[in-house]
C-alpha cells in the first residue's frame, strides 16, 4: 500500500494539538500567576529560581484565575481526547514504526546530527526513512513527556481521591513542579521545532497541503505494492 | 436602500446570527459558567463526584508536617477582622428534624476530632495545620437531617460571605467544624469562634465566622462561586 509521508490523521491531530497547547499553556500560566512560588507554604523550593516571577499578561489566557481554572479543565479534555486518537492511531497503523526512537536504528544517526549541527562534522547523516535519528528521539521525548502532563495535572486535580498517583508523583507541590517543567521542555521543544521547521520549508507543506500519495524510497514501480513493513 | 447599506446590513445580521449560534459554544473567562466553559464545569463535577469515595481519606499528616503557624495564609473578606457579635451560637436548620442553636461550650461538648491535612488552596498554594472540631456528620444526626436535604448551605459574618456543598462532601468524615487550630483556640484570623474545615474541599469551600448551617433539598451558590468560580470544588 502507498503510504502518505504524514498520513491526514497524523496531520489533523498535530494541528489540533497545536490548538489544545495553546490554550492550556496560556491558561496554565494565567493559574500560576495567582501563586508564582514552587514548594509548599513556607517551604518553597530552593532550587526554582524563578520564585514570585509572574507570567506576562501577554502569555495568558483566561483573563483571572476563575476564568483560567475553567479554561484549563474545559480544553483537559479536549487535548486529551486528541492525543488518545494521535496514540491510537500511531499504534494501530503500525506508523510508530518508522516515528518513534529505537535505538538499534537511530542512535549513532541521532549522535551524528547532534555532531553535524555543532559543526564537529561535516556531512549530516542521512534520515534513515521518515526521519533522520535526532528528529526521531525529540518526538519520541516529547510523545513520552505528554503522560508525564497529564498525570502531574491529575495528581494537583485530585490530590485526595487519587492519592496513590500523588504520592507517587512526590506529593501536590512536586506535581506541581513536575506540571510547570514538563511546559518548559515542552515550549523549549517548540521553539526549536519552528526553527527547524522555517530551516526546511518543505516539511511544513508536507504537515499541510501536500499531497504525497506516492511511496517515499520506491526504486520501481512493481515495489508499490510490497508492504512497506516487509524486512 | 443603497447597495452599500444593503450590504452592511446583511453582514450585521449575518454577524448577529452567527454570535447567537456560537453563544452557546462561546468560552469567555469574564463568564466561566456560561457557554462551553459552563457546559465543562458540569461535566468536570461529574468526574469529581465519580472519584469521590465517602470512605476514603486524605492522609493525616504528622506534627513535624505543620506549616509554621505565620506561614498559614489567614484570609477573609471584610476590610476588618470580622468580630463574633454578642451571645454568638451557631444554627442548625433547614429540612431537619430538630434545630439546634450551638453555643461554643456546647460544641465543645460534642465528640471532638482532630484532622491534620494538607490544605489545597485554588491558588496553588499547600499547607498543613491541626484542626480541633466536631464532625459535621455528628451534627447532622443530632438535627436528624432529612434524606431529601442533598446540599448544605455555610453562612457567615464576614460581610456575608457563605458558601453551598454538596450531602457527600459535608459529611464526610474528615470534614468538621472547627473551634480550635494547631491545639489552641481558633484565632479572630482563621475564623474564631467557629469555620468550617474539610480534606476533599479547596480552601475557598470552608467558610470562617460561622453564623448558620442549613440542609436543603436545592442547590444554592456562594461568594467565590456566584462571580465564577467553580461549585463543586473538591481535592
Amino acid at each position: 500500500m502507498p503510504r502518505s509521508k504524514q498520513p491526514w490523521l497524523i496531520r489533523a491531530t498535530h494541528w489540533a494539538n497545536l490548538f489544545f497547547f495553546v490554550v492550556m499553556a496560556g491558561s496554565g500560566l494565567r493559574i500560576l500567576v495567582a501563586y508564582p512560588f514552587l514548594g509548599e507554604r513556607g517551604g518553597a523550593y530552593g532550587w526554582y529560581l524563578l520564585q514570585g516571577m509572574r507570567p506576562p499578561d501577554a502569555l495568558t489566557i483566561g483573563g483571572w484565575l476563575a476564568g483560567a481554572r475553567h479554561w484549563h479543565f474545559a480544553f483537559a479534555w479536549l487535548f486529551v481526547a486528541n492525543a488518545l486518537v494521535y496514540f491510537g492511531y500511531l499504534f494501530a497503523s503500525g506508523e510508530w514504526r518508522r516515528r518513534l526512537f529505537s535505538p538499534r536504528r537511530d542512535a549513532r544517526n541521532a549522535w551524528g546530527t547532534v555532531l553535524h549541527d555543532l559543526r564537529l562534522r561535516k556531512e549530516a547523516p542521512p534520515p534513515v526513512g521518515l526521519y533522520n535519528g535526532m528528529q526521531r528521539l525529540s518526538y519520541t521525548g516529547v510523545l513520552a513527556m505528554a503522560p508525564l502532563m497529564v498525570l502531574s495535572g491529575l495528581a494537583m486535580y485530585k490530590p485526595v481521591q487519587l492519592p496513590h498517583l500523588t504520592a507517587l508523583l512526590g506529593g501536590y507541590d512536586f506535581a506541581r513542579a513536575i506540571h510547570l517543567l514538563v511546559l518548559a521542555a515542552l515550549a523549549l521543544f517548540t521553539v526549536v521545532h519552528v526553527v527547524q521547521v522555517l530551516l526546511h520549508p518543505r516539511t511544513l507543506a508536507g504537515m499541510t497541503i501536500r499531497r504525497d500519495r506516492i511511496p517515499e524510497e520506491t526504486q520501481n514501480p512493481q515495489e508499490t505494492r510490497i508492504p512497506q513493513e516487509t524486512p | 436602500m443603497t447597495g452599500s447599506t444593503r450590504r452592511h446590513f446583511l453582514a450585521g445580521g449575518l454577524r448577529s446570527a452567527g454570535l447567537v449560534a456560537l453563544g452557546g459554544l462561546a468560552c469567555d473567562g469574564d463568564r466561566p459558567h456560561a457557554g462551553f466553559l459552563g457546559l465543562m464545569e458540569g461535566v468536570n463535577e461529574r468526574f469529581q463526584r465519580a472519584l469521590f469515595d465517602p470512605r476514603r481519606l486524605a492522609p493525616e499528616l504528622s506534627e513535624e508536617e505543620e506549616t509554621a503557624p505565620e506561614d498559614f495564609p489567614a484570609y477573609k473578606i471584610s476590610r476588618e477582622l470580622p468580630v463574633a457579635p454578642a451571645g454568638w451560637a451557631l444554627a442548625v436548620r433547614g429540612l431537619v428534624a430538630r434545630p439546634l442553636t450551638l453555643s461554643v461550650e456546647e460544641l465543645r461538648r460534642l465528640p471532638q476530632t482532630r484532622t491534620r491535612v494538607r490544605h489545597h488552596c485554588v491558588e496553588g498554594w499547600s499547607a498543613v495545620a491541626s484542626w480541633e472540631g466536631v464532625r459535621l456528620s455528628e451534627l447532622a444526626r443530632l438535627a436528624g437531617a432529612d434524606p431529601r436535604a442533598r446540599y448544605v448551605e455555610f453562612r457567615s459574618f464576614d460581610s456575608g460571605y457563605w458558601s453551598s456543598w454538596d450531602l457527600e462532601s459535608a459529611l464526610h468524615p474528615q470534614t468538621i467544624l472547627a473551634y480550635g487550630m494547631n491545639g489552641a483556640p481558633l484565632q479572630p484570623e482563621h475564623g474564631a469562634p467557629l469555620r468550617l474545615y474539610s480534606a476533599v474541599k479547596l480552601g475557598y469551600k470552608m467558610v470562617k465566622y460561622l453564623t448558620e448551617v442549613s440542609f436543603l433539598p436545592v442547590r444554592t451558590g456562594g461568594y467565590w462561586e456566584d462571580q465564577g468560580y467553580e461549585w463543586f470544588a473538591g481535592v
